[in-house]
């Protein structure tokens, strides 16, 4: 028995969860990939979904993105939801303001293209076709395409993965400029621990298909690496995934003492 | 002025070019002679290409006038020239190239046609793949000039048998081209339209048809390729215009003039046809890589 439904704004009350998972199952042949996942999104939090390779992050958010179906549970989600990938996925033959709102009918639509690559700094590459851009900024025009659809669930699958360091520190900077603006609640799915830290309300660690730990993030936002508690949530974290921490990295350090941080602003 | 340092006996193991800037009036040797401009000429890359086949045709040319090459084997440029410019002033060449022209496009167009629509139906669904597609695969086997004693049974000796095997010979390329273009497109592509709420309509639209054009394209040059071909085999039976029937008439007269110029002007049409092709390209797939220019 497995139920998929989709959330419609107008009728549900503004304080419930738009995203709720009860005892999801997901299942490819005798191998359970989701095994009894439940899971709740409050609207606007920002949660990081952590995991080895195999753990199920990538099949849950396909569930979530409808790319994928649940064999057994309770699935909601809102129908206003948004996915970028790690591969920017635009057409290649469209321009950059055609594909950000390719399927969208609204009047007044390049006007609402240009607008959101304002928003993500591409003003001047309106008409650039997708061969043409960077890496980075292919990946800005993706998250411009989802944004300008006003989704109450963004979901993210490792966006900044294919990105070079630099670049990724831009685009956490952006992502959090544009999440306090938009206020969608955001399904981040990383490989990068402190990518997770740096960003997210709430890290969920997921192994054999089910949550094995969670952990609020409560850091004050500005983020950098460097923070009073980081190392220790990312310690913590690291011992979830299995990796081996050295305990003096463990140590709570009040005044850091590398000058190399990592920041997050917002 | 350049010294090249490789020393393998010296400790630091480098290896140094040291090459002095060089300025353009400076003289050496005997070039100090000749004019300031002809110094600085440069022969064009496109005259130095020509060169090997003037040079080529002359040969040819003089092998005719001694007499080393008969003309019943081929015929002297010059006279080739000659007979060309006469064909051109009578009307003769214009009104065989317009027969040749038309059959070739109603052919083509009616082939790569049914190409199209037979690719979208086996392409676009699964059923439509079930009914169309193993037929299809096993008619392409057949050589469509194999076809012509059956077709000359069917149709007669007239127009219809000519364009009709133009027709089998360019729907095939066509159809085998654009189904796999429009069945290998990135299903990643197809994932992002799904969650951007594409319909099945748009799907098709925006991205399938967009997605599959290049390999469009290549079919349609090699169903361009095949309609010539048809083109010169099928002029062959009971013709009393186009070129083709120009080269057998002219087979019947030991005419080898005539038979290069229309060996010339097959040729010349291919090259045409194929910049057509490429110029098309360039408009419908200007945001491919290699057209995009920054």
């Amino acid at each position: 028995m497995s139920s998929i439904d989709l959330l419609d704004p107008s009728k549900s009350a503004h304080s419930a969860a738009p995203v709720q998972l009860r005892n999801v199952v997901r299942q490819f042949g005798e191998q359970r990939v989701i095994d009894g996942l439940d899971l709740d999104i409050a609207p606007g939090e920002f949660v990081a979904l952590l995991g080895a390779s195999g753990s199920g992050k990538t099949t849950l958010l396909r569930s979530l993105a409808g790319l994928d179906s649940i064999d057994s549970g309770q699935l909601l989600v809102p129908k206003a939801r948004a996915a970028v990938f790690q591969e920017p996925r635009l057409m290649p033959w469209k321009r950059a303001w055609k594909n950000v709102i390719l399927g969208l009918h609204i009047p007044d639509a390049k006007a609402r293209a240009v607008q959101a690559l304002t928003e993500v700094g591409l003003a001047h590459r309106l008409d650039a076709y997708p061969a043409t851009l960077s890496g980075g900024e292919a990946q800005r025009v993706a998250l411009a395409r989802g944004l300008v659809r006003e989704p109450k669930l963004l979901l993210l699958d490792e966006p900044f993965a294919a990105l070079d360091a630099l670049t990724r520190i831009r685009m956490h900077r952006l992502i959090i400029e544009l999440w306090r603006k938009h206020t969608p609640a955001v399904l981040l799915v990383t490989h990068d621990v402190d990518e997770a830290i740096l960003l997210a309300d709430r890290v969920i660690v997921l192994a054999n298909g089910k949550i094995a730990e969670q952990v609020s993030i409560d850091l004050p936002r500005a983020r950098d690496t460097g923070q009073p508690g980081f190392q220790a949530i990312r310690a913590r974290l690291l011992t979830l995934l299995g990796v081996e921490v050295e305990s003096a990295a463990v140590v709570e350090r009040q005044a850091p003492t590398s000058s190399v941080r990592r920041f997050a602003h917002g | 002025m350049t010294e090249k340092t490789f020393d393998t006996q010296s400790t630091n193991g480098s290896f140094s070019v040291n090459k002095a800037a060089r300025h353009r009036g400076e003289l050496q040797g005997a070039s100090r002679l000749l004019p300031h401009w002809l110094r600085n000429w440069q022969t064009p890359e496109v005259l130095l290409r020509l060169l090997s086949p003037i040079a080529l045709l002359l040969l040819w040319e003089l092998a005719s006038q001694w007499g080393l090459i008969p003309q019943r084997v081929i015929a002297a440029p010059s006279q080739i020239g000659g007979t060309l410019w006469a064909m051109i002033a009578s009307g003769e060449l214009g009104k065989h190239l317009l027969v040749s022209l038309q059959r070739a496009l109603v052919g083509l167009s009616i082939g790569v046609s049914l190409g199209v629509v037979a690719a979208l139906i086996s392409g676009l669904s699964k059923r439509g793949e079930v009914v169309l597609d193993s037929p299809l695969q096993m008619l392409r086997t057949i050589p469509s000039l194999a076809l012509v004693p059956l077709f000359i049974l069917w149709f007669g000796i007239g127009e219809f048998t000519k364009i009709a095997l133009i027709v089998v010979g360019t729907t095939f390329p066509v159809y085998m081209n654009l189904f796999a273009g429009i069945r290998s497109i990135d299903p990643k592509l197809i994932e992002a339209a799904n969650t951007l709420g594409l319909s099945r309509r748009e799907l098709i639209w925006h991205v399938i048809l967009p997605g599959s054009l290049p390999s469009f394209f290549v079919g349609l040059r090699y169903s361009l390729g095949i309609s010539w071909l048809a083109l010169v085999f099928v002029e062959q039976i009971n013709t009393t215009a186009g070129i083709g029937f120009l080269a057998s008439d002219a087979r019947d007269f030991m005419r080898t003039d005539v038979i290069v110029i229309c060996l010339l002007i097959y040729s010349v049409l291919g090259l045409l046809i194929d910049g057509l092709i490429r110029t098309l390209e360039r408009f419908a797939l200007a945001w491919r890589p290699t057209f995009v220019r920054n």
